[in-house]
């Protein structure tokens, strides 16, 4: 096959090389020097070798944390992503209703984190917020500061108001590009409902399912700001995930060693997984075209 | 770059690690890789072979250090022999 390339558009990839060089190149290899040192100051320095990583497998508040962030971050993906497809089935495919629930969807992704975190941490609280206050109203001993059942429910509720919207937005996006015909075809085949779902409307979904379910799972995997303002970890250590235990030891201890070993630990987490989920569906899709 | 706290063993790391990048680039260019299947289970082009190596042998270490109190060279060493085994035959 003789396929002419053109190497000048190499030159117009080298702009996003530096930013990413900047970005993050240059401080993944500052962390990776960091987690073989123990560090005092920038002239106070010993190697250790690889003392922090054993540390920092050996920890068990870690693998209690670790646990905590498996349990939340599936939890999430199995609620907005049935719930997400769900409600992308129920919207309007035209009229004035697109452009209203486009908009009313949208809303929760466009409030920053923290103010989410502000939001449902008085909208929790039974003395000044309506939710909290209701919930006790029924009888209901709903207490989110010190039940740590309550903030769990919390802040994957939060979690499910924030982001759903994106899975609804992307399914929704997914649904709009399948073309009438193959829904006339379904039409004359005689197809159920579920069969125009699970033969048409999901593998029509399935690249942009594949982007939501990778975003949300590294957004869940590495979450902060909202459970960090809702609940600061507690009641105890019942919400301190994996992106607050390691702030805790790299700024509140200030270990940088260990921290750093940490963050390599959990950088090459979510790279495994989101490779292996990546590459199974990618390959799924493949062998459904063949 | 001071501020990197460069140490003798990490810079040999990332040396190593460019120098592959840009091997891999230039036989590349000398002979463009075919996708094939292996003992994976997946088709893979040479530069999959090299991040599912380079990814395997990160882990190995991990678990070394985690499950072991056996020297890591030996590791490594077992590292060493997982990159070959899937660039040659993954």
């Amino acid at each position: 096959m003789n396929k002419i390339t053109n190497n000048k558009a190499w030159f117009l990839v080298l702009p996003v090389f530096f930013i990413v060089a900047i970005s993050a190149i240059i401080p993944l290899m500052t962390v990776v020097n960091y987690s073989v040192q123990d560090i005092f100051d920038p002239q106070t320095r010993f190697f250790v070798g690889t003392e922090w990583f054993e540390q920092v497998l050996g920890d068990s508040r870690l693998h209690d944390a670790l646990i905590r962030q498996i349990i939340y971050t599936l939890s999430v993906l199995f609620i907005e992503i049935p719930m997400g497809i769900a409600v992308a089935l129920t919207l309007p495919r035209k009229g004035w209703g697109v452009s209203a629930s486009m908009v009313l969807l949208a809303l929760p992704l466009l409030i920053p984190w923290n103010v989410v975190g502000t939001i449902w941490q008085i909208f929790g609280r039974a003395d000044i917020g309506l939710g909290g206050y209701l919930i006790n109203l029924m009888g209901i001993d709903y207490n989110y500061a010190q039940n740590p059942m309550d903030a769990w429910v919390t802040v994957l509720v939060m979690d499910v108001w924030h982001w759903t919207s994106l899975i609804v937005l992307l399914c929704y996006a997914g649904l709009r590009s399948i073309p009438d015909a193959y829904y006339q075809a379904a039409k004359i085949d005689g197809a159920s409902r579920w069969a125009v779902f699970r033969f048409i409307q999901l593998p029509k979904m399935q690249s942009v399912l594949v982007i939501g379910v990778l975003l949300r799972f590294m957004d869940s995997f590495m979450i902060y700001t909202e459970p960090f303002v809702l609940t600061g970890g507690g009641p105890g250590n019942a919400t301190t995930f994996l992106s607050q235990f390691l702030t805790r030891m790299a700024v509140g201890q200030f270990d940088l060693g260990p921290a750093a070993a940490f963050s390599l630990i959990y950088f090459l987490i979510i790279l495994l997984v989101c490779w292996v989920f990546y590459t199974v569906v990618m390959n799924a899709g493949k062998q459904g075209e063949q | 770059m001071a501020w990197m706290a460069w140490t003798p063993i990490t810079a040999v790391f990332f040396s190593c690690i460019i120098l592959m990048l840009i091997g891999m680039g230039i036989w590349q260019a000398v002979s463009p890789t075919v996708p094939r299947r292996g003992f994976l289970p997946l088709t893979t082009t040479r530069g999959d072979r090299l991040f599912i190596s380079l990814l395997g042998a990160a882990y190995i270490h991990l678990g070394w250090l985690a499950f072991t109190d056996i020297a890591l060279w030996i590791g490594s060493v077992i590292a060493l022999a997982w990159l070959v085994i899937v660039m040659r035959w993954g």
